[in-house]
């Protein structure tokens, strides 16, 4: 659904990406992890059409949004969510009307249906009861999940997710998680999170990719990630690794194994150290 | 040598780029007010900002403008003997020249600057890429508005401004310093023409295309020319009202002389 194909990118002499290549099929959900400064919501705004890249190419269902203009890239648009890591609620807005504007600018929807879909979305997000607060008067977490709301209303077909739960407490950002993996339960969407912390999201999503030195430095499942022997990938890992043993599934019963993750390679992960010494280690 | 050379080989470059950026902004945001829909609703709402609520400081602005010419245009007419013609005197000024001026540089401080702050922070916080990612025109939501209301608003501030103007002249001229009602009225209806009062009217017009063109663009690229964070907005607000007063005034000099 989504490609990215060797794109080059930099800003201000800085060379940020080198040749990043990625896929995902429709229907699954990549996290993309990777040290802070690396290019990771760069990445995601490449995806969204907002950057263009120097070289290379990002297509949507075959078509590039790098290139498009006017009426195509809204109708590319019109298919794309974007959960922006502080929300971009506009804040001289009520909850409800940032909830709502997208179905007043876009659709030709009653104002009565327009807010019976908005109260749903608003529930969904369980933050009914806080519908007229302006975004400055609720929390962090409100905030996320509130932009969540204005994301889903148009019911997407592709989800990007810029550090969903960045700057909340576990808790909160947990309940985000939970709350993401509820609504792709119900939409199916496919997408990409942004995340540093790949051991609250692993257990939601299908397939992980590790963006390091400009390239895609690694990519598997999440089993893969947790017993690479990849030097970077465990630096990265680090202490995490015993949390991702830990980690199951919203829902999931005490004393059951991981849900099992599809994984094309075959349970072994892709590195860049691997692929350039040309061995195929075993994992 | 070569290096302060390639540094001002850099900048140079660097303001030539801005001035064009700036440019395409102005043709950007004429084509699309030609080209419906227009968002009607914010262009209301920004006249209510721009506009009404800058009517009580136009009020004073325009009331102590007028009196102060009032005492000053006396005391020099006088020494002339001709302290009858205070109300041509006042009544032109104000119309020509500082109506138009002094009301779009009060604008300038106090919408220009808001304006400039709101689409900073707009575009620090990602709102304007969260527009954008829906499929929306920053343009036409944030940009057009701002063009339309100021130009329909400044015109009408500077009407006020004159009339307040004039008034606050004939209170100082006529009721303080014994100017007769008729002989202010009577004269300034006899020196002040149509056109004097069309030239003032195409003034504050341009001015508000100036106002809402700098103040907008430093706003919508607050972090590419201005810095990032809340300096980066403050530093823009200040660019802003800093570049419009500025070129107020220098437009105003090239009006006068095209129009004289």
């Amino acid at each position: 659904m989504i490609q990215i194909e060797n794109i080059h990118k930099s800003f201000d002499g800085h060379q940020v990406f080198r040749g990043v290549s990625l896929g995902i099929a429709k229907g699954t959900v990549l996290a993309l992890i990777g040290r802070s400064g690396c290019g990771k919501s760069v990445l995601l705004k490449h995806v969204a059409g907002l950057i263009k890249p120097e070289k290379g190419r990002v297509r949507v269902d075959g078509e590039e949004i790098a290139g498009a203009r006017g009426k195509a890239l809204t109708a590319l648009r019109a298919r794309l969510g974007f959960l922006f890591q502080g929300g971009a609620l506009f804040d001289s807005m009520t909850l409800f009307e940032n909830v709502a504007f997208p179905l007043r600018e876009k659709t030709r929807l009653s104002d009565r249906l327009i807010q019976e879909r908005v109260f749903q979305e608003i529930e969904n997000v369980g933050l009914s009861g806080s519908e007229y607060k302006y975004p400055s008067q609720i929390s962090g977490g409100m905030v996320k999940r509130a932009a969540l709301a204005r994301s889903l209303v148009s019911d997407p077909e592709i989800m990007l997710f810029d550090e969903p739960t960045t700057g909340l407490d576990p808790v909160t950002g947990q309940s985000i998680i939970e709350l993401i993996d509820a609504c792709r339960q119900r939409i199916h969407f496919s997408g990409i999170i942004v995340t540093h912390e790949i051991a609250r999201v692993a257990p939601v999503v299908d397939r992980i990719a590790m963006l390091h030195d400009g390239v895609i430095w690694a990519e598997g499942t999440a089993s893969d990630f947790y017993a690479s022997e990849d030097p970077m990938v465990k630096a990265f890992m680090g202490e995490r690794t015993n949390d991702m043993h830990q980690m199951q599934r919203p829902g999931e019963q005490e004393g059951e194994t991981e849900r099992p993750l599809s994984s094309e390679t075959g349970g072994r992960l892709t590195t860049q150290s691997t692929q350039r010494g040309g061995i195929n280690e075993e994992i | 040598m070569f290096g302060i050379i390639r540094k001002f080989g850099a900048s140079t470059i660097e303001t030539i780029w801005k001035m064009g950026t700036m440019g395409l902004f102005l043709m950007r945001a004429a084509v699309l007010m030609a080209i419906p829909p227009i968002k009607f609703g914010r262009v209301l709402k920004q006249i209510r900002f721009i506009g009404l609520q800058s009517v009580v400081v136009i009020f004073l602005t325009g009331a102590f403008s007028g009196m102060v010419l009032g005492f000053q245009g006396f005391y020099s007419l006088s020494r002339f003997g001709s302290d009858a013609f205070l109300g041509p005197m006042v009544g032109l000024a104000l119309i020509k020249e500082l109506g138009p001026v002094i009301s779009a540089l009060m604008v300038t401080g106090r919408a220009g600057s808001a304006i400039a702050a709101e689409i900073g922070i707009m575009r620090m916080s990602e709102q304007i890429d969260a527009l954008e990612l829906m499929g929306l025109s920053p343009y036409r939501y944030l940009v057009v508005p701002n063009f339309l209301a100021a130009m329909i608003s400044l015109p009408l501030l500077t009407a006020i401004f004159d009339v307040v103007g004039i008034f606050g002249g004939y209170l100082i001229g006529g009721k303080l310093l014994g100017v007769g009602a008729g002989t202010y009225f009577g004269e300034m209806a006899g020196y002040v023409a149509m056109s004097d009062i069309m030239e003032g009217i195409y003034k504050s017009f341009s001015f508000g295309v100036i106002i809402a063109w700098v103040c907008c663009f430093k706003g919508y690229y607050a972090g590419v020319f201005s810095g990032f964070g809340s300096e980066g907005v403050s530093r823009a607000t200040t660019q802003a009202v800093v570049l419009s007063s500025v070129l107020i005034l220098v437009w105003d000099y090239f009006m006068t002389s095209i129009l004289y």
